[in-house]
């Protein structure tokens, strides 16, 4: 068995499935680095990656499986469910392998299966986030934002806020993955600080404008009234915003 | 800003907004352009539920809850003993921009008590989406109340800076409105609906030769009726939501189950439920006029004036029409299929694209999405007739209800004892 260690980026993983082919390898395996262990019979190789080949990768399964298809193996890569390397790696042989027809609605495949539903449900994350963030407006005038999304959608939710709110500054900070995407009023940058315990340790409060609290608070009053007591449904309402997330909204906790 | 008497406002102006179901946020497309702020992507975002399980999309509020009216179904009827408030105008817009910057929201619901006469109301409620517009570069959404009565001027305006405009006309029918609003008359919510219906028709024509004409309430209009306010059926309500699509183009009717709010012999009690199972049945005979072709009349007729509680209107008419089925899934024309229980609009189409390549059997039907444990009791395959053999039978209905289980069977039994 030929092993490839991978640095857990989509392009790191593209690279080795380049390397795959370059070096004509049977029996692949690819798995990140940080998964290793040792492994008798098996030729273990450490992947460096290589945008070039990245790229290469990625044009030659664009024409195979279409814009659709890299979507599903993208976002199944940020499911980072632990076969996803399996899985990505059986479609990309099985496309290469049929080059003359799209294999990429082919359900009957059980990878090609996986990938639908891996991405439907990062999908169905990147929507509640989208949803879901809620800005407080800190002194340095940046409004910042704290999420533990179940898969890693911060690459695919940047485009949308971006969209959104040009006019002012946001940061939205992945707590379980301790990273960030900063936008400075021009583009949305990657960051990796501790912004977000910087944050947490000074209570909020003297880090957060005057206002905030208040705006927070009215939104709670809102949220209140809104709700018409005769027609109150908590199982309808728990199905639609899961108690796993309401640690950081807004309406949810107590100013 | 002095935040105690803002929040007291608050507190006032979206209880008395709540009633008020329509929530939506879609059907309009903005984009940010030079560096604004906020835009519609065409399909609202639901930022958060409501602990009675409805999507909070928009911040909605009344501007004010002084009215001088007396509708006896509304909470801010004049002769209600309650605490009023009104809004700045400026009041309303820093609320907005405040929740949008922080991603609680996708726009802002406004609509008013009417204050003085319709067209002072008006002229506020336009001049806070103009300054959301102008002032605030803001492109996020925003729904108007067209107030009975408003000028065509004031339309004009409301329509050039809102994406909907709506204008409820809470009772289904002119004798239920001379009953509980009888200050109110039904032309005067009719014209409001009437002009933007054919500005929206010359912006369309406008738009072929000029491309930068600007927009004209691009989500359409739309308005609510109240369910259970009063003595009408649920024919004369489909009826009076099929000719208001049919005459204004609405994109919506809401239905609304009535909440007993006075204590008023014109009206339910205080103790009765919201009657919920109906007014979703309302819903669903909707959507089979506006997605399956039915007619008003073939959903129910005036021997039958409510809809079936226990079932669904389409499986309730299935039932009705038993000689119709089975349709034989390899054959049958679109509209067929459509109408049969378990066959959704997404589904018959994909049924009419499998179909050319493969004789269809149930596993099939499975996999494109239709609900067989209503469908197979209505449809043949050619040759295999298996579940058909109910079909004939008198107590088809209790035989699909004791097969499958109804969310609404809670509520079902609570609304029982009320009739
Ligand atoms: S006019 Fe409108 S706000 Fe005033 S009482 Fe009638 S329904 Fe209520």
């Amino acid at each position: 068995m030929n092993i490839l260690l991978y640095d857990h980026t989509f392009e790191g993983f593209l690279t080795a499935v380049f390397e795959a082919y370059e070096f004509k390898l049977k029996q692949v395996k690819i798995i990140k680095e940080a998964l290793q262990t040792e492994q008798l019979f098996a030729q273990t190789r450490k992947v460096f990656t290589q945008a070039p080949k990245a790229e290469r990768v990625y044009q030659k399964l664009k024409s195979l499986i279409g814009d659709l298809g890299l979507h599903r193996m993208l976002y199944t890569f940020l499911s980072e469910y632990e076969d996803i390397e399996t899985h990505l790696w059986a479609v990309v042989q099985y496309a290469l392998s049929n080059p003359n027809r799209n294999i990429i609605q082919d359900f009957s495949h059980p990878s090609v299966l996986k990938l639908s539903q891996y991405a439907q449900m990062v999908h169905r994350e990147k929507h509640r986030m989208e949803a879901f963030v809620r800005f407080r407006l800190t002194l340095d005038g940046i409004y910042y934002a704290e999420i533990e999304p179940d898969f890693n959608v911060l690459p695919v939710i940047a485009k949308h806020f971006k969209d959104r709110y040009q006019d002012q500054k946001w940061m939205i900070f992945d707590q379980k993955r301790t990273y960030g995407i900063y936008y400075n009023l021009h583009k949305v940058e990657l960051v990796e600080m501790k912004f977000a315990n910087h944050l947490n340790k000074q209570e909020g409060l003297e880090m957060l404008v005057k206002d905030e609290k208040l705006y927070q608070h009215l939104w709670q009053t809102y949220f209140k009234k809104t709700t018409i007591q005769a027609r109150k449904n908590s199982r309808l309402h728990i199905q639609h915003v899961p108690r796993r997330y309401w640690k950081y909204l807004t309406e949810k906790f107590v100013v | 800003m002095n935040f105690d008497r803002i929040t007291e406002k608050l507190e006032i102006l979206a209880d008395a907004a709540k009633y008020d179901v329509s929530c939506s946020s879609s059907g309009a497309k903005r984009n940010n352009q030079n560096k604004g702020l906020g835009n519609s992507t065409g399909m609202g975002i639901c930022h958060s539920y409501t602990e009675d399980g409805r999507c909070v999309s928009l911040l909605k509020i009344l501007l004010t809850n002084h009215c001088i009216y007396d509708c006896a179904y509304c909470v801010t009827r004049k002769s209600n003993d309650i605490k009023r408030a009104a809004f700045t105008v400026q009041e309303v817009v820093d609320l907005t921009i405040n929740f949008y910057r922080r991603n609680y929201i996708e726009g802002l619901f406004l609509s008013s008590g009417i204050f003085k006469d319709a067209d002072f109301t008006m002229e506020r409620l336009v001049l806070v989406a103009k300054k959301l517009r102008l002032e605030e570069n803001f492109n996020g959404y925003i729904h108007l109340k067209s107030i009975p009565g408003a000028s065509d001027e004031l339309m004009k305006e409301a329509g050039l800076y809102a994406d909907r405009l709506s204008i409820n006309l809470e009772l289904p029918t002119e004798k239920g409105l001379k009953l509980l609003a009888p200050d109110k008359n039904r032309e005067d919510m009719i014209k409001p609906m009437n002009y933007v219906k054919n500005e929206i028709i010359v912006f369309k024509e406008e738009k072929k030769l000029f491309r930068n004409t600007p927009k004209f309430a691009p989500a359409g209009q739309s308005t609510q009726l109240i369910v259970g306010a009063t003595q009408e059926n649920d024919l004369e309500i489909i009826q009076t939501a099929d000719s208001f699509y049919k005459n204004y183009q609405l994109k919506r009717v809401y239905y609304s189950g009535y909440v007993p709010i006075a204590d008023d012999a014109r009206l339910p009690s205080l103790q009765s439920k919201v009657p919920m199972v109906r007014e979703n049945r309302l819903y669903q005979a909707d959507w089979l006029m506006r997605f399956y072709g039915f007619k008003a009349d073939e959903i129910l007729d005036p021997n039958l004036p409510f809809l079936d509680l226990d079932v669904d209107p389409k499986l309730s008419w299935a039932l009705r029409n038993q000689h119709v089925f089975p349709i034989d899934i390899q054959k049958a024309d679109f509209e067929m299929i459509l109408r049969v229980p378990g066959i959704g609009v997404k589904s018959a189409w994909k049924i009419i694209e499998a179909r050319r390549f493969s004789q269809l059997n149930e596993t099939h039907l499975k996999k494109l999405g239709v609900a067989l444990n209503r469908a197979k009791y209505f449809i043949s395959y050619g040759m295999h007739f298996g579940n058909l053999k109910f079909l004939n039978s008198s107590n088809l209905k209790q035989f699909i209800l004791g097969n499958t289980k109804s969310k609404y069977q809670d509520q079902y039994n609570a609304q029982l004892a009320l009739f």
